[in-house]
């Protein structure tokens, strides 16, 4: 056990050493989705004047959803990564090491959602700054939600990541995924727009097993109070998507063999 | 009496349609350097893989020092120390982070920072160590690869290809670590390569494998004397005569005429020369010259496997696809 949290550790520092080298990637986990609130927030938001619901601001709405979006991206890029480690050699190094296959998930899961989380946590300070999350809704045990809901979104979604890097082994079948799975994932997670009522039938069927919409329903719900489910409804089913995907990970890690 | 190191029966991968190893079964001894010497594509490196853990065998038994590799995985892994043949470093990370890395991993604690500090020293990278490995030249990675595989103390090191596409220089520093982890460390060290002076230089057996089979074993002597033993040359005018004086004589197998001479093929060239010359004296004949042609390995290789170990190009697609991950890097 002690081994296995050892070995986790060596692959979190791993990573958190590789991202503070890599200035670039720094830069862009965080401008990208201030990019996107900018654009689609102010772009749209003032176009159209929207209210949700009470009459909440379109972009105050919008608020904890760029923040599920930039965990949702960063985290599924991430876990993705280890394709590299693979094309470069370097997951060999880790697989014939005498460490348990949940070590290396976990470590990995670990490291990233670190990064994932402090970037979010930047957009959302970023966002309270400008007033957009008005700072009279927020409270301790709010954030605080909000905190984890943002760690259960970035390690389901480095898990996934994982899960799609053990399953294919080439860069182009990437991109094909992401247009067929990581798209709809955000379009579908309310993170932009409403989704109740908005859409057909099956397409609502589709989003409630989205794993991205609970977490992002219950972070709205702790930061400014406007959430489809009861808070810990989603918190209960993020937490076991969470679970199920690094689990899957991890059995997926088990069977994995060193060679492309 | 030393007992083995690694004993593999009866041991195939298959993929798809290839027989990449296709029924191979060999012990290594404790202690000894043992080599596999075969072409590109003969099934080296996915023995190695499957001796290693990293991929698991269609069928066959594998032992590390008794360890059921297959079902013990851990417990072999702890065991095992081992250099790829592609590159497996982080080059965003610096050398030291690297082999701290795998320190970490292998749960070695103790005097961590000393003995990272030895193997580095060892291949003589202790002024880089501060650098991002992406900033080494190959042959340094080499080295630093070499250096980590030996961190955890593993009682047996695999080299796939340790010395592909360097140059001579750093081919001959790398032959002298692998001697000194060898002799002054005690370690068992299995490598695989195909280069015949390798091979022959560091390795006290070898087996020659080639299309998944492995065709002979031997120490490097007994596979050159398997050829039936040196050739002799010797310049004389009388042929007839000499061939005539020398046969069924003590350690000669063979004569015949060539060009200038007489060509003899002898268990021992260096002890046959002087009978020669002896019994030549005592009928007057006259030799101009004598010369003896130990068999090499490649010659081997040749008889074995009816071609030569280099065929055209081989090298350096090798070579070439270890480039071509560098440069992806
Ligand atoms: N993952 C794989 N999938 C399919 N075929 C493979 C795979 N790995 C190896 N092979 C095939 O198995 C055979 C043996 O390959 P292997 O890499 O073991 O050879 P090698 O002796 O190490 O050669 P080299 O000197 O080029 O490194 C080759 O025909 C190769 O194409
Ligand atoms: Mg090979």
């Amino acid at each position: 056990m002690t081994n296995t949290l050892e070995a986790a550790y060596a692959i979190w520092l791993r990573e958190i050493k590789r991202f503070l080298k890599s200035k670039s990637r720094m830069v862009g986990s965080g401008g990208q989705p201030l990019i996107w609130l900018s654009i689609i927030g102010v772009g749209l938001g003032s176009a159209f004047a929207l209210k949700v619901g009470t009459g909440i601001p379109f972009l105050t709405y919008m608020a904890p959803g760029v923040v599920g979006m930039t965990l949702l991206f960063s985290s599924i890029f991430a876990g993705v990564n280890v394709i590299w480690d693979r094309q470069f050699g370097f997951l060999k190094e880790i697989l014939v090491a005498p460490v348990s296959r949940l070590s290396i998930v976990l470590g990995k899961v670990a490291g990233s959602s670190t990064i994932s989380v402090l970037t979010a946590l930047l957009i959302l300070v970023v966002v309270i700054a400008i007033g957009v999350l008005p700072l009279s809704d927020l409270s301790v045990l709010g954030v605080l939600a909000a905190l984890l809901f943002m760690v259960l979104i970035s390690s389901t979604f480095v898990a996934m990541g994982l899960i799609i890097a053990a399953l294919i082994n080439n860069i182009e079948s990437f991109q094909v995924l992401i247009n067929f799975l990581v798209m709809p994932m955000f379009l579908l997670s309310g993170a932009l727009f409403p989704i109740s009522g908005a859409l057909p039938v099956w397409l609502d069927a589709l989003s409630h097993i989205d794993p991205l919409f609970y977490a992002i329903d219950g972070m709205r719900g702790s930061l400014i109070h406007f959430s489809t489910y009861p808070v810990l409804l989603d918190a209960g089913v993020a937490l076991a998507f969470a679970a199920i995907f690094i689990g899957a990970a991890f059995v997926l890690f088990k069977r994995i063999q060193g060679t492309r | 009496m030393k007992g083995n190191a690694i004993e593999v029966s009866k041991l195939f991968k298959r993929f798809g349609n290839v027989k990449a190893v296709d029924g191979i079964s060999f012990n290594v001894k404790e202690g000894e350097i043992f080599g596999f010497l075969g072409p590109n594509g003969a099934g080296k490196t996915t023995t190695i893989s499957m001796i290693t853990t990293i991929l698991t065998p269609t069928s066959g038994t594998i032992k590390v020092y008794g360890t059921d590799v297959t079902h013990e995985k851990d417990a072999a892994r702890r065991l095992i120390g081992i250099v790829f043949q592609d590159p497996s470093l982080d080059d965003e990370l610096t050398g030291w982070e690297n082999l701290d890395f795998h320190a970490r991993l292998y749960g070695v604690k103790e005097n961590k920072r000393e003995i990272i500090e030895n193997v580095l020293k060892l291949v003589g990278l202790e002024d880089s160590a501060k650098r991002q490995v992406k900033t080494y030249s190959g042959g340094m990675k080499r080295r630093l690869e070499i250096a980590r595989g030996f961190i955890h103390k593993p009682k047996i090191l695999f080299l796939d290809e340790p010395t592909l596409g360097l140059d001579p220089q750093t081919r001959r520093k790398i032959w002298d670590y692998v001697t000194r982890l060898n002799k002054e460390e005690g370690l068992t060290i299995m490598l695989t390569t195909h280069y015949l002076d390798e091979a022959d230089m560091l390795c006290d057996r070898i087996a020659i494998i080639d299309h998944g089979k492995i065709i002979k074993t031997g120490t490097s002597d007994e596979l050159k004397r398997s050829l039936g033993g040196d050739v002799v040359r010797v310049g004389v005018e009388k042929k007839k005569e000499l061939i005539r004086a020398v046969k069924g004589k003590p350690f000669i197998k063979k004569v015949k005429e060539s060009d200038d001479g007489v060509e003899i093929t002898a268990s021992d060239g260096s002890k046959v020369i002087p009978i020669i010359t002896k019994i030549a004296d005592s009928k007057g004949i006259t030799i101009t010259y004598a010369t003896i042609k130990r068999p090499s390995l490649e010659d081997v290789f040749i008889r074995l496997t009816g071609r030569n170990i280099r065929e055209e190009g081989a090298d350096s697609t090798t070579a070439w696809r270890r480039m071509g991950m560098r440069a992806r890097r």
